[in-house]
């Protein structure tokens, strides 16, 4: 599902982020990207995004290069992902529920079944109660599974996740980490960029040190 | 297991819903109109004050333009084809006028001949109180029998050797050309048409401009959305659709104010305007937009605005 192929990123004042990563993810996996402030884990979720590019290197999501691909081939990459971002960009002058339904409106989703499926996604994370509420008025735990919510609303395949549980209280946190296992097991593709390791036990761990993976 | 398999089911094709492409299609405008519509209500100040001013720079050209062709149909309905005016000496006698009669008719160059008896023109004089007490103390009619003449070929210089040629004639006292003040008036036609056209010209660069200049703000106050959008998988089709709306909507909204502005400015100047035409006793009535030209100015304006929304997301998406 995800191969990286001696990757490395450099930032342009020269930076290096990522130093000659190889990995690789088979589709039903769930790994776990873990390491030090600064150490990449960003960078590897934006990379496989496609939100930068490699300096060097293949980062290939299905058997394809992202990094070569066209300006008008990215939305359709975009749309394979569920992407939790560690700021997570949610749109704060529309409620709960509008932001959920925006990924459904991109792909042109029919209206009435779209509906029923943002009231599922709100659902699975707990946030019924609050499709109308605009997303400053929800707690941080509440807003990182909006933000989840809307990752997993048009049913990806593949679900990233940059720092889904930060900032919040171990029960909180224990919580999204439930949500994450529960795609997973529905045979999600999940890969999750976190601290909070110990929350995915069973899951395989990618430590990274400045850049480089260490075992 | 139930849930496993509906998750699973849609992560294999590839963008979630090519099962419904012609939904999409009308889904996807559905939205976009919407959206424009939310945002042009959403801020009504600037939307009535975008409307005027494009409004006005449509109504002028669109103006001019009405004006122009009441001027034409005006001069229409008082015959713009020259005439020829010959007037015989007033001693001719009616037997000189039937000869003359005659010749015109045969005349290869004549397309038609009206004769006017001395007798006539007097009792249509007469019905002038003043000229009447003129007239009166003469001790015989002054005015000579006359032929009105219209030619195959109204060109200027054939309708010259006309004239000459009837001044050759015997009996004939005066030829007077009758086309000059409607020459003077088709020139200044022409050149009021260019003028409208000019003015068109400019004021169309500008609503272009009025709207690459809202839709640039409007890109501004999205920037978020727009991100967030990029980021979930939208197409620039996507993104740019609702300002493209937008704009088109504006155009349009604006055409429709222009053409308010045209009728009201028609109504109001009617009245005074069927006075003075009738001091120089012409009955006629200012015409506002015919509804063709309505049609068109609404077309135009919603073309407009379409296309300063897209040379604006052309300049402010480029490097997002
Ligand atoms: N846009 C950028 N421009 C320049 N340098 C950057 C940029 N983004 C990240 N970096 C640098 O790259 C390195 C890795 O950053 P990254 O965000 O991937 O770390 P991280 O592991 O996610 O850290 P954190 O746990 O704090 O989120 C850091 O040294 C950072 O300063
Ligand atoms: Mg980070």
């Amino acid at each position: 599902m995800i191969r990286f192929d001696r990757v490395a990123k450099r930032y342009p004042p020269g930076i290096d982020a990522l130093s000659a990563l190889s990995f690789e993810m088979t589709a039903g996996d769930m790994l776990i990207v873990s390491g030090h402030s600064g150490a990449g884990k960003s960078t590897l979720i934006k990379l496989v995004a496609a939100i930068e590019k490699p300096t060097s290197g293949a980062v290939l999501v299905g058997g394809q290069n992202v990094g070569t691909l066209s300006r008008s081939a990215l939305p359709f990459l975009r749309r394979r992902l569920g992407l939790v971002l560690q700021d997570q960009k949610l749109l704060f002058d529309r409620s709960v529920f509008e932001n959920v339904m925006l990924p459904l409106s991109i792909i042109g989703f029919p209206p009435k079944e779209a509906m029923q499926r943002v009231r599922a996604a709100l659902d699975k994370v707990g946030l019924a109660m609050r499709e109308k509420a605009l997303p400053i008025a929800l707690s941080g735990g509440e807003q990182q599974r909006l933000a989840i919510a809307r990752a997993v609303v048009s049913r990806p395949a593949l679900l990233l996740a940059d720092e889904p549980t930060a900032h919040l209280d171990a029960e909180t946190a224990a919580d999204v980490a439930r949500i994450f296992h529960e795609f997973h097991r529905a045979g999600v593709t999940v890969l999750i960029a976190t601290y909070d390791g110990h929350l995915f036990p069973d899951a395989r761990t990618l430590r990274l040190d400045h850049g480089c993976s260490v075992a | 297991m139930r849930e496993r398999s509906a998750w699973i089911t849609d992560a294999q094709s590839p963008d979630g819903c090519l099962k419904f492409p012609m939904n999409i299609w009308l889904v996807n405008h559905g939205r976009a109109l919407r959206i424009a519509l939310r945002r042009l209500i959403a801020a009504p100040l600037i939307t009535l004050l975008s409307l005027l001013a494009i409004g006005v720079a449509l109504a002028l050209p669109a103006g001019g333009q009405m004006l122009l062709n009441n001027v034409q149909r005006l001069m229409g309905s008082t015959s713009a084809t020259p005439q020829i005016s010959v007037f015989m000496a007033t001693d001719a006698g009616r037997g000189a006028a039937t000869e003359l009669g005659a010749r015109l008719k045969k005349h290869p160059a004549v397309k038609q001949q009206r004769f006017l008896p001395r007798e006539d023109t007097l009792q249509r004089m007469k019905a002038n109180a003043g000229l009447r007490e003129v007239i009166d103390v003469l001790p015989n009619n002054p005015f000579p029998d006359a032929f009105i003449v219209t030619a195959i070929d109204d060109q200027p210089a054939t309708l010259d050797l006309l004239v000459e040629e009837f001044r050759q004639w015997p009996k004939v006292a005066h030829v007077q050309l009758d086309s000059a003040w409607a020459r003077r008036l088709e020139a200044l036609l022409r050149l009021g048409r260019n003028v409208v056209t000019l003015l068109g010209g400019l004021l169309a660069t500008g609503l272009t401009a009025i709207t690459f200049n809202i839709i640039r703000m409007q890109v501004l106050t999205h920037r978020a959305e727009i991100e967030v959008s990029q980021l979930l998988g939208a197409t620039n089709g996507f993104i740019c659709r609702p300002f493209l709306y937008f704009g088109a909507l504006l155009g349009f909204a604006g055409g429709a104010t222009a053409w308010l502005l045209i009728a009201a400015a028609a109504w109001w100047l009617r009245t005074p305007l069927d006075e003075l035409l009738h001091l120089y006793e012409f009955t006629y009535s200012l015409q506002s937009l015919s509804l063709a030209d309505a049609a068109l100015l609404l077309g135009i304006a919603t073309g407009l605005g379409w296309l300063g929304a897209l040379l604006s997301l052309g300049q402010h998406l480029r490097h997002s």
